[in-house]
């Protein structure tokens, strides 16, 4: 039985190309140019999954991308994609398709269970149930959140990539049907540079599923071969446009290679996100057939009248033999006709009582059978369709009677009238009005955001005409290019048929023997999230009578196909029951995107290596060949320790912190901000930016500084020196460098402009290797022509020279308490330095040592780390370091807060040293001091630790800490209790555990 | 077979009083949780709630539905497990689901910063008496097994609230509106606030799009709107509005059970009942209020999202969307006194009031009653600004929250 | 994504730049005699207007100049950009 619906003839298919693919594991044969759907329907498969929340049985209802029912699993393993849309599956060889939501199988599905109780599941029932008893909430809950959830995630990470670009384009055009492709041409032939995005395949939109006249399928081939090779046009197939942002700027998505199948594109990404911005965006985006909502309208063979068509002309396909076309206006007279004449049984079912003459003779001369005034009261079948019943409506259309006509029929072709699509239009920030003649909302371009200019022209402007779609093309196009400064001159147009919706009268609710919500029929609106007519006289019932409320309460809407087909239908309906007008109830927000939009697309190309990049000092490749562990330091990897065979991080820390005091240590301090900066100000600009003295500083001296923002709380530090008068070399920390020139950058320019003053990020043109130690001096002089001696190169000042030849500049500045100098060479020495160094360092047992020891010796000293030590909120005070505040300067950056009442009160958290009464005990960073140990919580905290090392050199553990006045609680004792119940005693010191004297780093 | 026929009508649609004990400007979850408590707790039933809009329209409706109390500082431990155990028998309280999950909440460290901040901030909140635990890498795995332990910043612990979790956003503002308006509240919505009258600098009533309301007191509780409410009384406050993005995928089945941040790869993200990825965007660094944003925020929080889940690369992004996030300098809201007599507001919570919808009202609703800020406000005062007594979690934590 | 034209370098993507909020804030001088509350005015207090905003950006991923814009923060709409120190261009009176 293979491809039992597959017409003779016909369509954009390829009969040559046989593809095979499977479906819930049963193999089928479709044709190249298929979807998925064309290709199941071709094979009698209606029956596509299973319904949200009552596991009803579902079948196609479209041919395009607003299909709410035929959701797939594509493909298995690593590659498989839950939710997708059978609609927009091209078919390929070998393509494996899963129904979803069901269990065990699509057949016999548990769920379906939920139908049977439908009753209790109405809109808003899971806010009145499962309250009680309070503490089983959670249990119902795991039933809920396994019954929910559509398709399956991967499990596997995703072995495609992804690609981005970006385009800059005069005109966009979204949508390559008549009226896009009319746009496009004309404003391509002005010159104007050209961007067409297109969901589909191939060009054509909507005509690719109408029969053409052969004038228009001529004029169509010949645009789409002058844009395609117009130099100054992009065409993009397959190429959803899905977001609308501020200044024209707009995303889409091309699928590059998912037509394919899986693993098949070779070097090319499997998606390709567009980024574009347009000076001017005309908007062709068509619009969406809406389904009638009548009895069971969800049933499997219940389908947009369009779609229908579609199948037949696109795919070839005959979706049944006896077809009921349903509708409320003439567009799907068409469908009945071509049904009729691709050898399908008709009828046509229309709840209109008058209908044109000339329709009712078209559709006599095809043997189609017409109810006029008729409404489909039930539909008979639940996994298919078998027949159904039609009866008369009365002259309100709120009721049927009459004699009941039961119709044998596979499928039912309905069209409850067309839906311009707004979306991209309202997602510009343009507002809609209601256009009765068309029975929907429609762009009002009076109200278009003057930041986004646009044009919607076609379908999706409520023009429904051939006719009208090329002529609001070409005008568009036309204006869009003039508007971008070119003169455009159109073409000529093929001469088409006057088509379109026709006359329509709206039927929003079609009633059945039953009022709604009362019988066993379901009146659906939203299918995928199974919202029915009934769900909506509920909410309003209950006073959720706003569109938001209605969606929110209802869900409407908030499928993944975002209302496409039911959002109109859902607030006629509530119009109704309010007895108001629709554009009363109001019409939701479009949110972006259009589509289900990959999430590999928009973030994947900055994902792995790429993702937040590593930033490595000129020394790493010395440092992994050494077998340093790396410490992430903001976007830096820093050597965090350097294990020996057979140490572990505490060994090697251990040792390295010894030879640090013992004989030297060398560390890469490349990461350390460096700022360069010159001007005949620079000095008094320092002045404001740090809290101490700079103007007589001298040439060639080194000075530490903190910096503070206005709030008067530490934000960085450094070491910064003068070399000429006019010309300073700063340092910050590493995380801060950044941030501080911005802080430079700001005051500059924005509150002292008359300063003379340049600053210049110098970070990565200094490779900083840092000696530490007693042995420093000698291996220092021993590879470089300075004098090192004491005298000549005393503490806190710079010196130049060379370093094993290599130009230097060596700082003789000490973040250890140590004899220490950190020389500065031009990065791309930097290699060449280190290795240098610990080539020569090896009679001086110099020692590579990583952040860790770092921290470690820092904190024998008492010296803090912005950042660890502080918080946002401790001021130089707060750190016992007034001794580095100037008293007599009249202002700096942060000095006004001090004086407030909180910042200045005492008591404060305040920078002390903790020494624990068992010296082998090593506080943990981020314990708290108690007030009072309790035997559990809420305890009063007084402060914590904020660094806690063991410290070979002190010989015990050591740690820092704030403690609320702790300045004044030197040598008390205090207690901190720990998570799992551990009291530990502390002393309360003085933070600097070694040479207090501080003459180890003089000498 | 009553079709949940017996259901009445959520709340009237009252045409406004000529004068209210309390007018409460702002139908959010925090406005109706206000009115709530005024009129079940403190016997004020003269209330009004004015919304210029529709209920629960404003931020209620557009977060990330995390509920956590896990603070470092006192006065925000204070307030937000306040919110908790309000939260914790809210269904019930209200008779009305709002689906308080509480599947724990999973902050990760991914460098020694990191590890030192959850060590603190672990301590700070057990010794408040809130719960607190660490996660090896290894247990944090357990918990989530498609996560990407070595992800650019390798992951190197968790701290696990348990209590934490989500809420169903709308049904807190829907449950919270039934429940005032059961009260006696009068829940006014498409009345937008035009003006705000003072006589001796004590408020005495509001201009409204349908009339002058008298007011003896008014509770502002208008979010991203309050800087224009002060303005009408004449003052400034200390708040800037931006916009704040958060996005969906399409629904899957269950893939990740608790919530989970982690500020070191910037990755937020839940997965709801109905089995969307809920995830948090950023908030634009400019002043706006149009709820857009701007899509380079989405990308940056994609990438993240794939980074610390590969696996989610092939999942869709259903929706995104903003909110306006009203933000004061320190990240705290403001629950103050005003210059204006009698004139309250409540706001500032940035982006993370909807966890504490409960407790802000319930602290605001009995603050109001008494006149003066109760022990859990207090802190929370305009006058922190000038005194410099700041609640400043992201100073000293560099969390965002 | 708006478009932002920068006084120095002209139109560019706002990826290249950030916001610093309100302009026109002069810092004020001798600030030991200022009132704990006007300090913290100064720090901390802004208009926040919906509507017409002048605002500090800074071109960060590009000439690194700082310049101050007028924009409506109800529509997001860019009126103006100009030098800092220039003085304020006027709000257009109807705006969309």
């Amino acid at each position: 039985m293979s491809q039992k619906y597959r017409l003779e003839s016909g369509g954009l298919i390829d009969r040559n190309k046989k593809l095979s693919f499977t479906f819930d594991g049963k193999t089928y044969t479709g044709y190249h140019g298929d979807t998925l759907a064309s290709a199941l329907l071709a094979n009698g498969v209606r029956l596509l999954g299973r319904s949200f929340k009552y596991h009803r049985p579902r079948g196609l209802i479209a041919a395009g991308s607003e299909e709410p029912n035929a959701l797939m699993q594509l493909e298995n393993g690593a590659y498989t994609e839950p939710n997708t849309r059978a609609t927009c599956i091209e078919l390929y060889d070998g393509l494996v398709a899963t129904s979803q939501n069901r269990w065990p199988n699509l057949e016999h599905d548990f769920g379906a269970v939920n139908s049977a109780v439908a009753r209790f599941l109405p809109a808003g029932f899971y806010y009145k149930t499962f309250m009680w008893p309070a503490s089983l909430w959670m249990t119902y809950e795991k039933f809920i959140r396994k019954a929910a959830g559509l398709g399956v995630s991967p499990t596997k990470p995703d072995p495609d990539v992804y690609h981005s670009r970006y385009d800059h384009c005069d005109v966009l055009v979204i949508g390559a049907g008549p009226a896009g492709l009319a746009a496009a041409s004309t404003a391509a032939a002005s010159g104007a540079r050209v961007v067409v995005v297109d969901e589909q395949s191939q060009p054509g939109g909507s005509m690719l599923g109408s029969k053409q006249s052969d004038q228009y399928s001529q004029w169509q081939e010949n645009t789409v071969a002058s844009l395609t090779q117009s130099a100054n046009v992009r065409m993009l197939p397959r190429t959803t446009l899905t977001g609308y942002f501020d200044y024209n700027y707009l995303t889409a998505v091309e699928k590059v290679t998912d037509h394919l199948g899986p693993g098949r594109g070779g070097d090319k990404p499997r998606q390709r996100f567009w980024k574009i911005r347009a000076k001017q965006v005309i908007i062709a985006a068509g619009s969406i057939e809406r389904p009638l909502v009548f009895a069971d309208n969800d049933r499997p063979g219940v389908m947009l009248a369009n779609a229908v068509d579609t199948y037949i002309n696109r795919y070839g396909v005959i979706p049944g033999k006896d077809i009921v076309v349903f509708t409320n206006n003439d567009s799907a007279y068409q469908t009945a006709i071509n049904a009729a004449a691709h050898g399908a049984t008709v009828t046509v079912v229309d709840t209109r009582k008058s209908i044109s003459e000339a329709l009712q003779a078209s559709l006599k001369t095809a043997d189609v059978r017409l109810f006029k005034g008729h409404a489909i009261s039930s539909v008979q079948g639940s996994k298919g369709i078998h027949s159904v019943r039609v009866m008369e409506l009365s002259a309100d259309g709120k009721s049927v009677g009459g004699q009941a006509w039961q119709i044998d029929c596979e499928i039912v072709a309905n069209s409850g009238g067309w839906t311009p699509s707004v979306h991209m239009f309202s997602q510009s920030g343009g507002k809609l009005h209601y256009d009765k003649n068309i029975e929907g909302f429609v762009p009002d371009t009076s109200k278009a955001k003057r930041i986004n200019p646009n044009f919607s022209v076609g379908a999706c402007n409520g023009k429904f005409s051939t006719k009208d779609c090329l002529a609001e093309g070409v005008k568009a196009g036309s204006d869009a290019a003039a508007a971008c400064g070119f003169t455009a001159a159109p073409g000529s147009l093929p001469s088409v048929d006057d088509d379109g919706m026709g006359h329509i009268e709206p039927l929003w609710l079609v009633p059945t023997v039953h009022p709604v919500g009362e019988g066993s029929a379901k009146h659906f609106h939203d299918f995928q999230n199974d919202v029915t007519a009934a769900d909506i006289h509920l909410a309003a019932r209950e006073g959720y009578l706003s569109v938001e409320h209605l969606k929110r309460y209802t869900t409407t809407g908030m499928a993944t196909d975002q209302g496409k087909t039911s959002n109109l239908n859902a607030l006629a309906i509530m119009a109704e029951i309010r007895g108001a007008q629709i554009p009363e109830v109001g019409t939701t927000t479009f949110r972006p995107p259009f589509t289900p939009l990959t999430f590999g697309a928009i973030g994947g190309q900055e994902s792995g290596e790429l993702f937040l990049q590593e930033r490595h000092t000129p020394m790493h490749a010395s440092h992994v060949a050494n077998g340093a562990v790396f410490e992430d330091v903001g976007d830096w990897k820093r050597p965090w320790y350097y294990p020996q065979a057979g140490e572990d991080m505490h060994a090697a820390v251990q040792r390295e912190s010894y030879a640090v005091r013992q004989s030297v240590g060398i560390l890469d301090a490349s990461t350390l901000g460096k700022i360069d900066i010159q001007g005949e100000d620079a000095a008094e600009f320092l002045e404001m930016i740090y809290t101490n003295n700079w103007k007589k500083l001298g040439v060639g001296r080194c000075r530490y500084g903190l910096m503070l923002n206005e709030h008067g709380m530490i934000f960085d530090d450094g070491v910064t020196t003068r070399l000429a008068d006019d010309h300073f070399h700063m340092t910050t920390t590493t995380g801060g460098a950044a941030r501080v020139l911005g802080w430079l950058e700001e005051w500059l320019q924005t509150e002292w402009p008359d300063m003379n003053v340049y600053c210049t990020s110098v970070t990565e043109q200094w490779a900083v290797a840092a000696l530490n130690g007693p042995r420093a001096r000698e291996l220092l002089s021993s590879v470089s022509d300075i004098d090192c001696s004491n005298d000549a190169f005393p503490f806190m000042s710079m010196r130049e020279g060379t370093i094993a030849g290599i130009p230097a500049r060596v700082y003789r500045i000490s973040f250890t308490g140590e004899l220490a100098y950190e020389i500065n060479v031009p990065a791309r020495y930097g290699k060449k330095l280190w290795d240098t160094l610990l080539e020569a360092g090896k009679p001086f047992d110099l020692c590579q040592y990583g952040t860790e020891t770092m921290h470690v010796v820092r904190a024998e000293k008492g010296f803090i780390i912005v950042g660890q030590d502080t918080d946002g909120t401790v001021t130089p005070l707060d750190m016992d370091m007034d001794w580095i505040v100037s008293k007599t300067k009249a202002d700096f950056l942060g000095k006004r807060s001090f004086m407030r009442s909180d910042t200045s009160q005492e008591g404060r958290p305040q920078f002390v040293g903790l020494l624990t009464k068992d010296p082998q005990v090593v506080l943990p960073e981020g314990a708290h001091i108690v007030a009072e140990v309790k035997d559990a919580p809420p305890m009063q905290t007084l402060g914590h630790v904020t660094s806690s090392y063991m410290s070979p050199n002190v010989g015990r553990s050591i740690a820092l800490g704030l403690l609320r006045n702790g300045l004044n609680r030197k040598g008390d004792t205090v207690t901190l209790r720990l998570m799992n119940g551990d009291v530990i005693e502390a002393e309360v010191t003085d933070p600097v555990f070694i040479d207090q004297a501080g003459e180890r780093t003089r000498g | 077979m009553s079709y949940h026929r017996n259901w009445q009508r959520a709340w009237r649609s009252p045409d406004p009083k000529k004068e209210y004990d309390v007018v409460i400007i702002g139908g959010g979850g925090h406005g109706l949780a206000t009115a709530y408590y005024l009129a079940t707790q403190c016997g004020i039933t003269n209330v009004a709630v004015l919304e210029k809009g529709w209920l629960g329209g404003g931020n209620t409706g557009r977060n990330t539905t995390i509920v956590r109390s896990n603070y470092l500082l006192d006065a925000s431990a204070g307030i937000y497990e306040h919110a908790v155990k309000l939260w914790e028998g809210l269904s019930q309280e209200l008779n009305y689901n709002v689906m308080f999950s509480q599947r724990g909440l999973l902050h990760l460290a991914h460098s020694v910063h990191d590890m030192q901040e959850i060590g603190r901030r672990g301590n700070a909140i057990y010794l408040n008496g809130i719960d607190s635990e660490f996660l090896t890498p290894q247990q944090v795995k357990e918990m989530l097994p498609i996560i990407n332990l070595n992800c650019r910043y390798p992951v190197m612990g968790g701290l696990l609230q348990k209590r934490g979790g989500t809420a169903r956003h709308d049904a807190v503002a829907w449950g919270y509106a039934r429940g005032a308006d059961a009260a006696g509240v009068d829940i006014i919505q498409n009345c937008e606030v035009t003006g705000v009258r003072v006589e001796n600098n004590k408020v005495i009533g509001v201009d409204t799009s349908r009339g002058y309301i008298g007011a003896r007191k008014v509770g502002s509780v208008a979010a991203g709107h309050s800087s224009v409410i002060a303005e009408m009384a004449g003052f400034k406050l200390p708040l800037e509005c931006y916009p704040l993005q958060a996005l969906v995928s399409e629904p899957v089945k269950p893939i990740i059970d608790c919530v989970v941040m982690s500020n070191g790869i910037h990755v937020y993200v839940s997965q709801s009942d109905k089995g969307e990825l809920v995830v948090g965007s950023g908030s634009d660094a400019y002043n706006s209020y149009t709820q857009r944003g701007s899509f380079d925020l989405i990308e940056h929080t994609v990438g993240p999202l794939c980074e610390l889940f590969p696996l989610f690369s092939r999942l869709r992004m259903l929706r995104q969307w903003a909110g306006i996030v009203d933000v004061t300098v320190d990240r705290s809201p403001i629950l103050s006194k005003s210059p204006v007599e009698n004139l309250f507001f409540n706001c500032g919570w940035g982006t993370g009031g909807f966890k504490a919808t409960p407790g802000s009202g319930h602290a605001f609703a009995h603050s109001i009653a008494n006149g003066e800020m109760n022990h859990i406000a207090a802190p929370f005062s305009i006058d922190r600004f000038n005194s410099g007594a700041l609640i400043d979690e992201g100073a000293a934590a560099a969390v965002a929250h | 994504m708006f478009i932002i034209n920068c006084p120095y370098c002209g139109e560019r993507d706002q990826t290249e730049f950030t916001c610093h909020g309100e302009a026109h804030i002069a810092r004020p001088k001798e600030t030991e005699n200022l009132t704990d509350e006007q300090w913290g005015e100064y720090i901390f207090f802004r208009t926040n207007p919906k509507g017409m905003h002048y605002e500090r950006w800074v071109h960060a991923h590009g000439c690194r100049r700082w310049f101050n814009a007028l924009r409506n923060t109800a529509t997001d709409e860019i009126f103006a950009t100009y030098e800092v120190g220039a003085p304020k261009p006027p709000a257009p009176e109807k705006h969309s």
